[in-house]
């Protein structure tokens, strides 16, 4: 019991990291029917910008995070604006190739100019020590990213369920041209959901920097987790996000206490059985 | 029968210009510049080598992306299948004849071809994509788990390849292993040429551009792509049992989306679609990235992504496909 609870927690913690990153790419893939292969670019670049602002400006845990979001999404509109809207509409494989392009040019340009070590984002006091939950005690900072995680979902619920942006975002997402007549500048929508996207991305690669560390070939290394996540989901679903992380966090780190040996071998067979069983993902729309 | 039905539905749906010179030019070029190759870097032949085996795993991957129209990251599954399929053979079976090494191979290839394609035509978009990608990394932890088998993360060792004919032995320099890459990849090419005009590649080229009226017509969709998975798987395993011959060792980079990922960016670098596109391409990419990383490997990274941004954007053809098109509008005024 004890352990399963352990291994309960600490499963919510990554799923939740990974929700916090993976939510952005939802919402875009939803939304402008791009498949991103470039969103854990945007990650990484949260991570880099942070673990400079932190170690080489000597700048404090909250703003180094705010900068980092900030900084990410000031590089990624301009890439939107030039290279993206080219090709919402465009088959898959352009899509894949052009943002596997993208990722290729953030890996090496990051680490161009930041160099090639592991960055490492020193946490602040608060967030440093173990937090006793009464059956275990658990690191501060995975209490904090479970926390993020849930303030972020419930964070986007509010914008898109409640707020006027929200509506234009469901009506555009439904159907573009239609709410496009309606008036809704489809375009700015695209770009402030990127920038959303982006800047959660960011925001998630920080926070989560302790359980997927920012090193040079971050981007690759867990583009095809994002990108499971999203298709386990369903593109465009909160609820089907945040689901596929739980279940996707649990796969993977009670595969990794109970059969390490394995390595992930039984999270790709879960991705398999899932994606075969709901092509559409678990929640999805057809 | 049945082909002739075929024949006919498919004709109208694309008919590129065929003609049997053509293909003979080809092979001509082909075997000119694998002699040119030899003379300009005699004392390179591993990589050139190594280059035919890639150039076998992206034609293996234009014949599901470029004529079929499935987008996959995980190819490299198939490749991997028959490098270990060629090396678990000579390393534990003791069948060491390079010509038997490489149709255990070709078998293995076929086998993961097989395996992969069932389950990766069962998803559309980014479902596939994933699944693709899951397929590649359940392969990859399958040979890094089995090490009795693979030899795991130390790669498979003890490969060593019998003469080839009995007669010609496998050299420090790799002057056979060049020639047999060489007369591997002119078989290949020739018999793929046949499969691109015959009416079952014609039916592919079909379903690429529209799998519901191909369907409509009363052709066998999933099972027509199936069916070019194991081709694919084929043709892949070649490419990774020549691999394994040359190197004499197979490790799991062989079966990683990396590789994966490269062969992507090489095919759409020539061009989709084209033989000859898979060609160029490979060449291209391999020959810059082994001048280029060797200096460093994040500018190879920059440059690579590049290229790819600027390729879709103002190139969507690919080196090959490029020219072709410019020749033709030149040749034309």
């Amino acid at each position: 019991m004890q352990s399963v609870l352990s291994v309960a927690v600490d499963a919510l913690a990554y799923g939740m990291v990974l929700f916090v990153i993976s939510i952005g790419l939802s919402l875009t893939m939803g939304l402008m029917r791009v498949v991103n292969l470039a969103h854990g670019a945007f990650a990484m670049v949260g991570g880099y910008l942070a673990s400079y602002a932190m170690r080489d400006l000597g700048l404090g845990y909250v703003v180094g995070l705010g900068l980092a979001v900030a900084g990410t999404v000031v590089i990624a509109a301009p890439i939107e604006r030039l290279l993206y809207r080219r090709i919402y509409n465009a088959p898959e494989l352009i899509q894949v190739l052009m943002t596997i392009g993208i990722t290729f040019c953030v890996i090496g340009i990051a680490n161009y100019t930041f160099g090639s070590t592991l960055k490492t984002i020193s946490l602040p006091g608060l967030l440093s020590g173990p937090v006793d939950l009464g059956f275990r005690s658990i690191a501060a900072h995975k209490l904090f990213a479970i926390l993020c995680g849930f303030a972020v979902a419930a964070a986007l619920w509010y914008l898109v369920e409640r707020t006027s942006f929200g509506v234009k975002l469901r009506a555009s997402v439904d159907n573009t041209p239609m709410a496009a007549a309606l008036g809704v500048r489809t375009k700015s929508v695209y770009a402030a959901s990127f920038a959303v996207s982006a800047g959660l991305a960011a925001f998630g690669g920080v926070v989560g920097a302790e359980l997927l560390p920012i090193e040079p070939y971050y981007a690759l290394r867990y583009m095809v987790t994002f990108l499971v996540v999203v298709a386990v989901g369903g593109a465009g679903s909160i609820g089907g996000a945040l689901l596929a992380c739980l279940v996707l966090g649990a796969v993977d780190t009670a595969g990794r206490y109970l059969m390490p040996d394995y390595g992930e071998f039984f999270f790709y067979l879960a991705v398999i059985l899932i994606v075969c069983a709901f092509p559409r993902g678990l929640l999805g729309r057809a | 029968m049945n082909a002739d039905h075929l024949t006919g539905a498919a004709r109208p749906v694309a008919r590129p210009r065929f003609s049997a010179s053509a293909d003979w030019i080809g092979l001509a070029a082909v075997l000119a510049a694998a002699g040119a190759g030899y003379l300009l870097f005699p004392d390179n032949l591993a990589l050139l080598t190594r280059i035919i085996g890639i150039i076998m795993l992206v034609l293996s991957l234009d014949l599901v992306t470029g004529f079929c129209g499935v987008a996959t990251l995980g190819h490299a599954a198939l490749f991997g299948a028959g490098a270990y399929g060629a090396g678990i053979a000579a390393a534990h079976f003791g069948i060491s004849d390079p010509v038997a090494m490489i149709a255990a191979g070709s078998a293995g290839g076929a086998l993961a071809g097989l395996l992969s394609g069932s389950v990766i035509l069962r998803g559309h978009g980014l479902g596939q994509l994933v699944l693709s990608i899951a397929i590649v990394n359940l392969f990859h932890e399958a040979a890094n788990k089995a090490a009795g088998w693979t030899g795991g993360s130390d790669g498979l060792t003890d490969i060593a390849p019998t003469p080839l004919f009995g007669v010609f032995a496998f050299d420090l320099w790799g002057h056979t292993a060049y020639a047999l890459g060489v007369a591997l990849l002119l078989i290949v090419l020739f018999l793929l040429q046949r499969l691109a005009r015959s009416p079952f590649g014609m039916l592919c080229r079909g379903i690429r551009q529209d799998p519901i009226r191909v369907a409509a017509m009363g052709a066998p969709v999933s099972k027509t792509l199936l069916a070019m998975y194991v081709v694919s798987g084929l043709v892949a395993g070649v490419g990774g049992g020549l691999n394994a011959i040359s190197t004499q060792v197979v490790g799991l980079d062989s079966v990683s989306f990396t590789l994966s990922a490269s062969a992507l960016v090489m095919l759409v670098l020539g061009g989709t679609g084209s033989l000859y596109g898979a060609i160029v391409g490979t060449v291209v990419f391999m020959l810059f990235e082994d001048f280029v990383s060797a200096a460093n490997p994040f500018h190879w990274l920059t440059i690579v992504g590049a290229l790819l941004v600027l390729v879709v954007l103002f190139a969507p053809r690919g080196i090959f496909g490029t020219s072709v098109r410019l020749l033709e509008r030149s040749r034309r005024r």
